[in-house]
C-alpha cells in the first residue's frame, strides 16, 4: 500500500464484449504485489469476466493484461502464473483430496517425494491435515473449498484468483472463512484477487477494493475510504446503507458549504466542495452518523451548539418504522416535509430499545463533517 | 404425495399399468417363453416340434463352426463399438462445446438418420460403396486426373483404374455397422459430457494441464458412465446385427444373427435356431451383469 508498491497485475484499457453486450468497458487498474484485492459489484457487472480474463479463460476484446510485467496476450490458462479457486470449487470428484492437491504438481513434473511433502504442507495450511485419503463426496462444502484452496496454493502462484469464494457457505462459516482467508493471505504473502457481490466480505478482507458497475470501475479505494468517502452515488448506495438527498449547492467557501435539499432543508458542511455554485449535487449520509435525541435531550444539544452554528445539522420528524436488530435498532423517520430518513442507533444499554416507539416525535442531529457531497 | 403411492392406491396403479403389463406379457414374455421351450425341442416332420427336453440343440451350438461364428460376431461388434467410440467421443465433445445456437442442429444431424428406414439407409450405403458407386467413381476420377497431370508433365500415365471392391466383404460389414450405430454411441456420450461441470475442465487447465491431459484425466474418467452406456447400447445391437451383414457382407461375413435366421427359414430347424437365440440373449445378459457390477464413480452434488 506504499507508494513504492509494485503492481503484479496491470489491467490496461481492457474491454470485453460478448456479441453486442459489453461486459467490461475500458477498465484500467493495477493490483499490487502482496495485497488482498477485492473486485466488488452487483451480479452481472463484469467482475467475474475481469477475473476470468486474468486467468485466461476469456480473452479481452481490447486492451491488455500484464502479470508481473509480462503481457498475457496469447498465453493460455495453463501457462499463466496464476491459479484460481472456482465458485463451485471444482474439486475433481474422482480423485482423493491428496490427488486433487497433487494434480498440478504432477503436471509440473515435481518429484514424488517433494509432491508428498508439499501436499501435506498445503493441507496443513488450510487445516485439512490428515484428510488426504478422503474422497470429495465425503467432505462438507466448507472442506471442499479448503481443498480447492490447497490445490491452488500448492502451486505457489504469483496471484491467487478467487471467484465468489464464500457465496456457497452459510453465514457463520462465511464470517469465519473471511478471517481465515485474510490470515492465510498474510501468511503465504501471495497476492489474492477476490470477486464478490457481498460488501461485508469485501470490507472485512480487502486491502483495496475496486467497485465495478456496468463493466466500469466506479471507485478504487481502501475499505474505509470507500465507506467514508464514496465518490459517487452508486458506490455510496452499494457499499453499506445510506440516505441520499438531491440538492443544490448554495454556499461553497474553503471552510464551509451548504446544500439546499428540498424536503430536508439546508445541510451544512464544515469544508468546501469546489463545485459550481447552484450545481445539482447529492448528499450521502450514513444512518449511523445521525444521532437521535432521547426526549428532552434535543433542546440541550441545540443550545450547546448555538456557539458553533455550522457545527451541527438539526432535523425533526416522526418515527414511522423501527426494526430491532439486537446490536442496533434501525429507525425510519418521516420529516415534516414527508421525506424519509434512515437512522441507526446502537443499543448501548439493555433498555435502549425502550426509549422510542412508533409515531414518537423526535429530533436528531449530525456533524457537519458527516455528509458526503457527491457530484455524480 | 401419499395418494400417488402404489401401495396405498393399488386400484389406480393397476388400472394404469395393466395395458403395459398386458402388452409385455402377451407380445414379449409369452413368445420368448415359446422360443425358449423350442430350444429344448426336436423336429418331428416338416412343421411339428416335440418338446422333448433334449439338450442336443445346445450341444450342437458348441460345435466349432458355431463357436467361431459367435466369436467372430463378438469381434466385429467389439471393433464396431471401438470405432464408434473413437469417432463418437470427439463428435460428442464438439456438440457439447458448440454454441447454444448450434447445438440443437448438430443433435438433429446426429438423429436425422433415424428418420429413415434402416433398409433404405443400407441400400443407400450400398450404392455409395458399389463398384459403380460414388466412392469408386470419385476415386476413379481422381486417379484419371492424376494420370492426366502426369502425362502433361511428360511422365508415364498411371495404369487403368480398377474399381476397388468395397462391398460384400468384412470391411463393408464393419463400415455399415459403424454407420448405423454411431448415433447410439454419440447420444449417451453427449448426455454425460453435457452434465459435466465446466469448471472442472477449467480447473485442470488452470493447474497447468494441457487439453489432451485434461481430456484423459478429467473428462474421460468423469464421462465413464456415459462411455459405458454408449458401449453397451452399441455393442448389444451390433452383436445381434442381421440386416447389415446379410446385405453388405460377403460369403465369409455372416454373423450369428444370420445363422439364426437361416435355422428358422432355409434350414427349417426352429429348435436349433431357438437355442442359438437364447445363447445370444445369455451373452447379452452377461454383458449387462458385468456392467452393473462395476464400481460406481462417486458423484459430488
Amino acid at each position: 500500500m506504499t507508494e513504492t508498491a509494485k503492481p503484479i497485475i496491470q489491467i490496461q484499457n481492457v474491454s470485453k464484449r460478448f456479441g453486442k453486450v459489453t461486459a467490461v468497458d475500458n477498465v484500467s487498474l493495477d493490483i499490487n504485489a502482496g495485497e488482498f484485492f477485492v473486485l466488488l459489484g452487483p451480479s452481472g457487472c463484469g467482475k467475474t469476466t475481469l477475473l476470468r480474463m486474468i486467468a485466461g479463460f476469456e480473452l479481452p476484446t481490447e486492451g491488455r493484461i500484464l502479470i508481473d510485467g509480462q503481457d498475457m496476450a496469447g498465453i493460455p490458462p495453463n501457462k499463466r502464473p496464476v491459479n484460481m479457486v472456482f465458485q463451485s470449487y471444482a474439486v475433481f470428484p474422482h480423485m482423493s483430496v491428496a490427488d486433487n492437491v497433487a494434480y498440478g504438481l504432477k503436471i509440473a513434473g515435481v518429484k514424488g517425494g517433494e509432491i508428498k511433502d508439499r501436499v501435506a504442507e498445503a493441507l496443513d495450511l488450510v487445516k485439512l491435515g490428515g484428510f488426504g485419503e478422503r474422497m470429495p463426496d465425503q467432505m462438507s462444502g466448507g472442506q471442499r473449498q479448503r481443498v480447492a484452496l490447497a490445490r491452488s496454493l500448492v502451486m505457489r502462484p504469483k496471484v491467487l484468483l478467487l471467484d465468489e469464494p464464500l457465496s456457497a457457505l452459510d453465514a457463520k462459516l462465511r464470517a469465519q472463512m473471511q478471517f481465515e482467508l485474510s490470515e492465510l493471505q498474510e501468511k503465504v504473502g501471495i497476492t489474492f484477487v477476490t470477486v464478490t457481490h457481498d460488501q461485508d466480505e469485501a470490507l472485512s478482507m480487502a486491502c483495496r477494493i475496486g467497485v465495478i458497475n456496468k463493466g466500469e470501475v466506479a471507485q478504487l479505494a481502501t475499505p474505509s475510504d470507500l465507506y467514508e468517502y464514496p465518490s459517487n452515488r452508486f458506490v455510496a448506495d452499494f457499499v453499506g446503507s445510506v440516505n441520499i438527498f438531491e440538492g443544490k449547492l448554495t454556499l461553497d467557501e474553503p471552510d464551509k458549504a451548504a446544500v439546499d435539499c428540498p424536503g430536508v432543508g439546508k445541510i451544512y458542511l464544515n469544508h468546501g466542495v469546489t463545485g459550481p455554485h447552484g450545481a445539482d449535487v447529492w448528499i450521502a449520509l450514513r444512518p449511523e452518523k445521525i444521532y437521535l435525541h432521547v426526549p428532552g435531550e434535543g433542546k440541550a444539544v441545540k443550545a450547546a451548539a448555538q456557539d458553533a452554528p455550522d457545527g451541527y445539522n438539526f432535523a425533526r420528524g416522526k418515527i414511522k418504522g423501527m426494526s430491532y436488530l439486537g446490536d442496533i435498532t434501525l429507525f425510519e423517520i418521516e420529516l415534516e416535509s414527508g421525506a424519509r430518513i434512515r437512522v441507526s442507533r446502537p443499543n448501548l444499554s439493555r433498555h435502549d430499545q425502550e426509549d422510542f416507539t412508533w409515531d414518537d416525535k423526535v429530533s436528531m442531529h449530525w456533524r457537519a463533517d458527516s455528509p458526503v457531497v457527491l457530484l455524480g | 404425495m401419499a395418494e400417488q403411492d402404489w401401495k396405498t392406491s393399488k386400484r389406480t396403479f393397476a388400472a394404469v399399468s395393466l395395458p403395459t403389463l398386458f402388452w409385455v406379457v402377451v407380445f414379449f414374455l409369452v413368445p420368448m417363453a415359446i422360443v425358449w421351450l423350442y430350444s429344448f425341442g426336436e423336429n418331428r416332420g416338416l412343421t411339428d416340434i416335440e418338446f422333448s427336453g433334449t439338450l442336443n440343440n445346445y450341444k450342437r451350438a458348441t460345435e466349432w463352426l458355431y463357436i467361431s461364428i459367435f466369436g467372430k460376431s463378438f469381434a466385429v461388434a467389439a471393433l464396431v463399438t471401438l470405432i464408434c467410440l473413437i469417432i463418437g467421443f470427439p463428435v460428442a465433445m464438439a456438440i457439447t462445446f458448440a454454441s447454444e445456437k448450434w447445438r440443437p442442429w448438430l443433435l438433429l444431424g446426429i438423429m436425422l438418420p433415424f428418420w429413415t428406414n434402416l433398409l433404405i439407409r443400407t441400400y443407400a450405403l450400398m450404392m455409395l460403396l458399389g463398384t459403380q458407386g460414388f466412392a469408386n467413381k470419385g476415386m476413379g476420377a481422381l486417379w484419371e486426373g492424376t494420370s492426366w497431370i502426369k502425362t502433361l508433365v511428360g511422365l508415364q500415365p498411371l495404369p487403368t483404374w480398377e474399381p476397388v471392391q468395397l462391398l460384400f466383404n468384412n470391411f463393408a460389414v464393419v463400415f455399415g455397422l459403424v454407420y448405423v450405430h454411431l448415433p447410439f454411441m454419440v447420444l449417451p456420450l453427449y448426455a454425460a459430457l453435457d452434465r459435466l461441470d465446466r469448471s472442472l475442465i477449467e480447473a485442470s487447465l488452470d493447474l497447468g494441464a494441457g487439453h489432451f491431459r485434461t481430456i484423459m484425466r478429467i473428462v474421460v474418467p468423469l464421462a465413464a458412465p456415459g462411455i459405458i452406456a454408449g458401449v453397451m447400447i452399441t455393442l448389444i445391437p451390433a452383436l445381434g446385427a442381421y440386416l447389415t451383414p446379410d446385405l453388405m457382407g460377403g460369403t465369409d461375413s455372416q454373423m450369428i444373427a444370420n445363422v439364426i435366421e437361416r435355422q428358422f427359414k432355409k434350414a427349417n430347424d426352429w429348435p436349433f435356431g431357438a437355442a442359438l437365440s437364447f445363447l445370444l440373449i445369455y451373452a447379452m445378459f452377461a454383458l449387462i451383469a458385468i456392467q452393473s457390477m462395476r464400481k460406481k464413480v462417486p458423484e459430488v452434488r
